[in-house]
Order: C-alpha cells, then structure tokens, then sequence
C-alpha cells in the first residue's frame, strides 16, 4: 500500500532576531541600510525529518517541550513552508492545532458553527447536514441564537469540539487540544476520533498525555531536540521517550541522609534510573545497591502517593522478619505488586528504615511515577462515575442454587 | 478510500496564484465577508443606516464648507452630486485599504493554525466595502432624481463600468500590498490612515482638476489611478474625459494590481511566522 502521507528529508529554520520582535519596523530597516547588519541566529526547529504513514494509522508524535511537534505539524497542515525537503500528501486533510479556530464572541453559537466549519475546510452544504447532530453532540442548543460572548468558556469549548468531531476528512491533525476541558467531553471527543481510526481515517496525534495516545494509536514517532529519534509502535516510542526524559536527573540525587551507616551506590527502579518511572501493569520492581558501615538492620519502605498528600500504597516489607545485614555491599531487589492505580501521575517515596528505630535516608517528593495502565481505558471511558485513584477489587464469589 | 488525489509541501517557490484551488476555497469568501458585515453592525442601534448615513453626513458637511463656505468650483454640477460622485469612490477606496491593510494582523490568529489561501482575507475586506458601496449607490441615484442632473444614458454603459473596474483593480492591488508590508512592518499600521487623509486632498474629490492650471500638475496627479475612475464615473454628467491622464490613470491602476499581488504571493508563504 502506497503511504498516505511522506514526509521526505523535511527541515526547518528560524531566524532569531535579536531584537524582541518577530517582525521588524521600518525605521530599522531604513537604519539598516547605513549599517552592517545585525548577525541573526539560525535555529533549527526540525532537521532531516523522514518518515512515511500508511493509510488508516493512528500515529502518535511524542517529545518533550520544544522538540519540535508543533512546527512538525505546522508544516504537515501548510501553515509555513519547510525550508528544506517535501511532503506528498494522498487526501483530504484537515487539521486542529486548536479548537474552535475563527470563532467570534460577537456571533451567535449557530452562525459560529458555521464560521469555524467552514474554517476547517467543510462545505456549507456538509455543515447544514450534520447541523443537527453537531448541536446534539455540544449539548448547547438552548444557546444556539445567543452571541458567543455570553457562553461560558466550557461552554465555547464544547461546540468548538463538536464541529471538530464532526470533519470527515482522510488525515486529520490534532495538536495537544486534548489538554483543556472537562475529562467527561475530553473522553467523549477521544472515542469519537478513536471510532474514526477504525474506519480507516489516517490520524496524526501530538499529545503529552501518554494514556491517552496510548489507548488511541498503534504506532508512534519521538522527536527531540528537532530530530526524528524514533520511529515504530506507540509503547517502543513512550519507552524511549521515559528514558531520554529526566536522564540527568538520578534518584541518587535525591536521597537525603540522617545517618552515616549505609551509602546508597545505586538505585534502579523499573530499568530506569532516572527520577522519572513509568509504571504499567501495576508492577514495580525495585533494586538496590547499598553499602553498610557496621552490622546493622535494614528495611527500605515504599510509598506511593497522588497529588502529594494522599498515601495510595505502602510496602509491608518491615512486617517481614527484621533482617540484619553485614558491612558490605548487598544487591537487594524488592517486587511489588501495586494495587490496580488509576492511569495518572504518582509520587514515589523511598525510606531507608532501621525497623521501628529510625531513617537513614529518606527520598521524598521527588521520584515521579506515571501509571499507564491502558487495559483501563475503555472501562473507564464508558461511564460517567467518579473514579478515585485506586481500583481495589474486591473478591466476589457467586453460588447458583437451582431451587 | 483515496482519490486519485495528490499534493505536496515543499519550500515555497516563487509560482504564482493557484487559481484553482481558489476556486475550491471560494464558500470561504463568503464566509469572511458574511462574519465582517454581521459583525460591523452588532450591538448598534441605527444598523445598516450607518451605510447610508456616513457618506450622507460627509456630503453635507464637505457641501457646507466647500461648496457654500469657500464656492468650490463644481463643473456645472450640483455641488452635493459632484462631492457624492467623488466621495462614492474614494470612500470604498479608503475603507477597503484601513481594513485590508489591518486585515492580516487582526485575523492573525486564525493565519496561525489553519491553512488556506491568504488572499481570501484581504479580499474579502474589499468585498465588505463594496456592499456599502452598493448601498449608498442608491442613495447617489436617488441625489441624482433630486437635483434632476441630466445624463447621457450611452455614456453611463461605457464609462461606469469602467470606473467601476479600474478602482477595484487598483483597490484589490493597494489593499494586498499594504497588507502584506503591515505583517512585516507596523508602521503601515500609522501610515495607512495618515497617508489616507492625504489622499483626499490630492484625489480630485472635493474639487475639479481644472482648478490646477499646469497640466503637468494633472498628470502627475492622474498617477492616482482613483483620479481616473472618478474621471470616468463622472463623465455622464457632461464632464471632459482627458485621455492621457485617463491612460495615466489606468496604467498605474494595472501596475498596482500587478504589483500588489505579486508582492502579496512572495511574502504570504511566510505570514504565519511573522504575524
């Protein structure tokens, strides 16, 4: 099969000028006939970017801030040119790095359907016939003739939704717009472009929402720092990714001491020893490099908390048989299995305990924890109830007595 | 699922307008245009009687102080007629240019996030003022019933259009060159309204070109490619046509357009980065 999009040896550059402003006056112009001009920095916001997407594909581009997803996308939807390579495109595209583009405050919600519709590249005709359902689908109807002005900002972001939902084109682009809104319509909106994917829509997705564009695509490509470091499945992508993140920061760091018997050499948690973990069916294995000064007992006990405050999970190793060590260097590896988290971000905290005595070191607050758990996903997307953090199941039997 | 349908990005190259794709954008026209005239006259009590009411007033104060106060020559006309047939004009032509030339700054936004061929912007601009060009074209034709000015009704078939042509033209090539200069450089943004009232003065609205005795001065004043769409515009009402300012005037309405499109073209690849 042909690929629907190549992308072929695309660069960008940028000019920074060193006066604040993108845009020059005039006057500076004028000035700089008489004058040697000012040397301008180059920067490079994409380099040597290569890759093809087959038709149908949900492909999801990661990268930390700056690496250059944005622009990527800008030139995907001829917003600018690519300074160096070309893009062949085979369809219909339309793309959203924003919601509710064209939208004006002073226009009623109904003719605003129409402006930011025909914005993105839909026919009058095509708005007319599907007017309805997009008014169904923002849930807004009683406002429809009110100036936009007046509508809620939720509101505005719920019809700016529901005209995007409602494109139909072969290649639709979605910048990070997932970001805002009330989780309820986010996840109506995700299964709506989901539904898309399955009917063949090709489908380009940048997000930082990990979970998200996990449960979405199939395959992914990581950029950084402007170059194409990745191409291959979603989870090759988000591994990589969760290791080039935070690699400079170690969790070594991050130990504080209160007492001098144990150094701590080396701390691996989940292959990574960076302060920066990814969890993803509920397991977390941890190991340990430490050296102890004299014969002394030790336990290390493992929190995990949400939103800094609230403890979800603690280790129960210190209701273990107390275990003494010699003064030497021990390799110890701890496996836990965590309740079934929630997908989100978590805090990890490590305390080096002498049992029921004291802490020798503690590291708190600082290792971060994003829980993937995508076998959640559809569960969790198909009903309005509020979840917490933990999913505890329970133990249910069922006993069938014909009578 | 794919169309025999294929396009590619590539750096900008120097080709000029994509007519058919144009085309294929064309409901966008209309879009732009139907949001700027709904919205100009939101939240107003008088409406669409601004349209009518703005050239109105102007005729009459331009009729107290130059026709009554200072006796402004009028060629015969009646004042009123003679200042409205140049106001009619020059007033599509100053209102397209103030917004054409802020058109790209002020939907900057939406330049920023979706593609689609730049120039619909600032034509739609133009298109806006020319509805109010039609609208108080009644109320020129109405002015006419009432001071009951004689017409040569042939000569209307021939020189109206043409009027017509020649300041759109030369409208459509200052409003996308000025737009364009304003992505890059806001000084248009002071330039454009002070350069605006002094084209009035130098634009042979308020006064006939007779009064300047020099022909030289005429023709350089004939580089105005407005001077000879009134020109033209009046010359049912009896007025002289004078053909080497008229082919002045023209010449440089073609050069404007040419120009202003082609610079427009050049630059438009790279507004989304500037704007």
């Amino acid at each position: 099969m042909k690929p629907i999009i190549e992308i072929q040896n695309i660069s960008k550059r940028f000019l920074i000028n060193h006066q604040r402003l993108p845009y020059v006056t005039f006057r500076e112009k004028l000035a700089g006939i008489f004058q040697a001009s000012e040397k301008k920095e180059t920067f490079w916001a994409l380099h040597d970017i290569s890759f093809d997407i087959i038709p149908g594909e949900a492909v999801g581009i990661i990268g930390s801030n700056g690496a250059g997803k944005s622009t990527l996308l800008k030139i995907l939807s001829r917003i600018t040119p690519p300074t160096t390579g070309k893009i062949i495109c085979r369809g219909r595209m339309a793309s959203l790095l924003e919601v509710g583009t064209g939208f004006h405050q002073e226009l009623s919600g109904r003719e605003n359907i129409f402006m930011n519709g025909s914005i993105l590249g839909m026919k009058k005709s095509e708005i007319s016939a599907r007017f309805d359902e997009i008014v169904d689908f923002s849930g807004v109807e009683k406002f429809l003739d009110t100036p936009l002005k007046y509508f809620s900002s939720g509101m505005q972001l719920r019809l700016a939704f529901a005209v995007a939902a409602h494109l139909d084109p072969e290649i639709l682009i979605v910048d990070e717009i997932l970001a805002v809104g009330d989780m309820e319509f986010q996840r109506k909106c995700l299964r709506k472009m989901a539904d898309a994917t399955g009917q063949g829509r090709t489908v380009l997705f940048v997000s930082h929402n990990l979970p998200s564009l996990k449960s979405i695509c199939k395959t992914g490509a990581l950029l950084r720092d402007g170059k194409l470091v990745k191409t291959g499945s979603i989870k090759e992508c988000i591994d990589a990714y969760a290791s080039i993140h935070h690699r400079h920061e170690s969790i070594l760091d991050s130990v504080h001491y209160f007492q001098p018997f144990i150094v701590i050499k080396k701390i691996i948690i989940n292959n990574t020893e960076s302060n920066s973990v990814l969890v993803e069916t509920d397991d977390l294995s941890i190991s340990l490099y430490v050296e102890f000064k004299k014969r002394i007992a030790f336990e290390l006990d493992v929190h995990v908390k949400k939103d800094e405050q609230v403890i979800v999970s603690y280790s129960n190793f210190v209701k273990n048989d107390v275990r003494i060590f010699e003064p030497k260097e021990y390799r110890i590896d701890y496996s836990i299995h965590l309740p079934e988290l929630r997908s989100g971000k978590y805090k990890l905290d490590l305390f080096f305990t002498e049992p029921f005595i004291s802490w020798f070191a503690v590291s708190e607050n600082t290792i971060d924890m994003e829980v993937v758990n995508s076998h959640h996903h559809t569960f969790l997307n198909s009903t309005s109830l509020k979840w917490g953090s933990v999913l505890a199941t329970g133990v249910y039997e069922t006993k069938i007595v014909e009578i | 699922m794919i169309k025999n349908f294929e396009y590619s990005i590539e750096p900008s190259r120097k080709k000029f307008y994509n007519w058919k794709e144009l085309w294929q954008y064309r409901e966008l026209f209309y879009f732009f245009t139907w949001r700027d005239v709904k919205v100009k006259y939101k939240q107003t009590v008088l409406g669409v009687v601004w349209v009518v009411l703005q050239p109105l007033l102007s005729v009459l104060i331009f009729t107290l102080f130059f026709g009554h106060a200072l006796k402004v020559p009028s060629a015969g006309l009646p004042y009123p007629v003679f200042v409205f047939s140049g106001l009619l004009f020059w007033t599509v032509f100053s209102a397209s240019i103030n917004a054409a030339g802020n058109s790209m700054i002020s939907n900057a936004p939406i330049i920023k996030k979706i593609y689609f061929p730049r120039i619909i912007i600032p034509i739609s601009s133009i298109l806006v003022s020319s509805i109010d060009f039609l609208i108080s074209f009644i109320a020129f034709l109405l002015l006419l019933l009432y001071f009951q000015v004689s017409i040569d009704f042939v000569a209307i078939v021939f020189f109206w259009p043409g009027a017509v042509i020649l300041m759109l033209i030369s409208t459509l090539g200052m409003s996308c060159w000025l737009a364009a200069l304003n992505v890059k450089y806001r000084d248009f943004r002071f330039v454009i309204p002070f350069g605006l009232q002094i084209g009035l003065f130098i634009t042979p609205v308020i006064y006939p070109i007779s009064i300047f005795q020099n022909v030289w001065v005429s023709r350089v004043i004939a580089i105005n490619p407005l001077y000879g769409a009134i020109m033209l515009f009046r010359a049912p009402f009896g007025l002289d046509i004078n053909s080497v300012e008229l082919t002045i005037s023209t010449l440089s309405g073609l050069f404007f357009l040419i120009w202003g499109l082609y610079y427009f073209r050049k630059t438009e690849a790279y507004f989304a980065d500037i704007a």
